[in-house]
């Protein structure tokens, strides 16, 4: 193996992405707009103009203006810091809850897909039995016995999500451990551990980022719609979802207040989906 | 193509299993005591023996395995206590549901139809050309926007401001139109890649040169012929997307209004109506996974490939 430095490293890296970038333009800007969402994400606390959790009920439902640049909602919150402090809360734990569904599900998946035999069977049918329940029904399930809050149905969510990335990942490795070049690499003495990380890792991550990216989307959707419904984050949480459910009994004197929130979950969405798509159109010569 | 329709059957009733093993322990974990429920509505004094007394009568003395065997029995004759509320028996207030929810999923499914068939067929026959660009374009916002938003937007536009449709509620026609719109535009986006896809591929291959070559009018071609095996997979999504389906119409019915089972359930749960919502969840996963089964019957009755070959392996 050639030695590569860091730097090296680091810059083809970087022209890399800016390649990717610019052959597909539709994907940047989901990038891009990822990125800004993130930063906001990180720095929310920094970012809030008014404390989004502070209730004046005299300041309620004011239009906007240079101290609340989209007005209050209808406890005088402002709406901009509250969108905000919303972005940890939606974005945050949404890629949080995807990150552990594949921390859990690739493990799993290349374990399952490389030992075969009776382990494989074993997790399979685990996903099998998992698997069998849509996970918003289970979710319903969750909080209709043991009472909304948000951690109660990520942990329903979570229970269900593994499972289509323990799939996909044993599939490909099945496949994969079929071709000469895996074999080729047992005889000069690979173990199972260098061939996982060195071979597998690398034919799973494409398909794998491609699902990531669409189903941190899904899951932005899912959190917000249990939120919507009050199953989710319960107020006066700024959860995107539950401040539109907020705002829904004011729709008609003052539409902003669900819009605004609305408008949100779409734009990160999209640019979940922008990436997907990119990333697909760059894997899968067929689609184009 | 039997072992098939057989091993498809075993895997339902599996699925059936690990929807009853959830919910039971599911309502095992709820708060509350029910023992101290009867005793504070019989207005009895919380005493041991009292307890005692409850416990068996309710057959919560013996082993858990014992119990699910017992409830098991009585959930199969569709015996599922009554609403804590109205005392209403939760079997007869899901049939009362039932009806409307089914209807809104049949006219979700309907507009689901008229947005992705002819952006599907569009997108294949105009592939790489705006047309094209512009069916993902509305496949992707459909893939984005939040069935919620959507349908406050469409309520605040076709009902405040328009004034056509009706605002909330059921019982007519026109109040399925906004719902159905919402939940089958959130859907679509899956059938019109699919559709495309699998349109482009049929598009692709001798067969419909040979029809090409034939003279019949490329409609005709494409509408029918390439369309024919591009539908399989739809038959197929349509099955899997059944529980996509479910939990958009709770969504759709809370925001509309719609007295279907969704709303109901949202109900139950604010209210902690414990056996209404063990009645949806069972009534819908049996649903889920009989429509699951059925999609996957339907395909192998479609599909000459499966249906003729011998010798099926899983």
């Amino acid at each position: 193996m050639k030695a590569e430095s860091p730097t090296n490293v680091v810059t083809q890296s970087a022209y890399a992405s800016w390649r990717t970038i610019r052959r597909s333009p539709v994907m940047g800007i989901g990038i891009g707009i990822a990125a800004i969402i993130l930063l906001i994400a990180s720095l929310s606390p920094w970012l809030t103009l008014n404390d989004p959790l502070l209730i004046q009920m005299s300041q309620r439902l004011r239009a906007p203006s240079l101290e609340y640049p989209l007005g209050t909602d209808h406890m005088g919150r402002c709406i901009i810091s509250r969108l905000v402090a919303g972005t940890r809360q939606t974005v945050g734990l949404s890629f949080c809850a995807s990150a552990v569904v594949i921390l859990i599900g690739v493990p799993l998946g290349l374990l399952a897909g490389y030992a075969k035999g009776y382990l494989d069977a074993l997790l399979m049918r685990l996903a099998d039995a998992a698997g069998a329940l849509p996970e918003f029904l289970l979710a319903i399930a969750v909080a209709g016995f043991l009472g909304p809050g948000l951690v109660n149905t990520l942990f329903a969510i979570a229970c269900v999500k593994w499972i289509g990335y323990a799939r996909l990942v044993r599939g490909i490795t099945l496949s994969e451990c079929k071709k000469d070049y895996i074999h080729a690499s047992i005889v000069a003495g690979s173990g199972g551990w260098r061939i996982i990380r060195r071979h597998l890792l690398r034919q799973v991550a494409s398909p794998l980022a491609i699902m990531a990216a669409a189903d941190v989307g899904k899951t932005i959707l899912l959190i917000s719609a249990l939120s919507y419904l009050g199953l989710g984050a319960q107020p006066p949480s700024p959860e995107w979802g539950a401040m539109l459910s907020d705002g829904r009994p004011y729709f008609q004197i003052a539409p902003e207040q669900m819009i605004y929130p609305g408008l949100c979950i779409l734009i990160v969405v999209l640019a979940c989906n922008l990436i997907s798509d990119g990333l697909r159109d760059l894997m899968d010569v067929r689609s184009r | 193509m039997f072992k098939h329709v057989g091993l498809r059957l075993l895997q339902l009733v599996l699925m059936l299993i690990v929807l009853s093993l959830v919910t039971f322990v599911l309502m095992k974990m709820a708060p509350g005591d029910p023992v101290l429920a009867v005793l504070k509505a019989d207005e009895r004094p919380v005493t041991e023996a009292n307890q005692q007394v409850v416990r068996q009568a309710l057959g919560l003395d013996k082993p858990l395995y014992q119990q699910y065997g017992s409830w098991l029995l009585q959930v199969a004759r569709f015996d599922m206590g009554r609403s804590y509320t109205t005392n209403q028996d939760v079997w007869q207030l899901l049939m009362e549901r039932l009806p409307a929810t089914v209807s809104l999923m049949f006219s979700s499914m309907l507009a689901l139809l008229v947005f992705a068939v002819p952006l599907g067929l569009l997108a294949a026959v105009y592939c790489g050309r705006s047309v094209d660009h512009a069916s993902r374009m509305i496949a992707l916002l459909g893939a984005s926007i939040p069935s919620f938003w959507l349908g406050l937007l469409l309520i605040y536009l076709f009902s405040y401001r328009l004034n056509w449709l009706p605002m909330m509620g059921g019982g007519s026609l026109y109040h399925l139109i906004l719902p159905s719109v919402t939940l089958g535009f959130v859907m679509a986006p899956e059938y019109i890649r699919l559709l495309r896809s699998g349109l482009l591929e049929g598009l692709s291959q001798e067969y419909i040169r040979a029809a090409r070559a034939r003279g019949i009018r490329e409609w005709r071609v494409t509408a029918i012929y390439a369309m024919r095996p591009a539908l399989l997979p739809i038959v197929s999504l349509l099955g899997v997307s059944m529980g996509a389906l479910i939990a958009g119409s709770v969504v759709t019915e809370t925001l509309f209004g719609w007295p279907g089972l969704g709303s109901m359930a949202m109900e139950a749960i604010t209210q902690r109506n414990y056996p209404v919502i063990q009645g949806y969840i069972l009534l819908t996963g049996l649903g889920i996974g009989l429509a699951n089964w059925l999609s996957d019957v339907g395909l192998l009755l479609l599909d000459p490939k499966i249906r003729h070959e011998k010798g099926m392996s899983a």
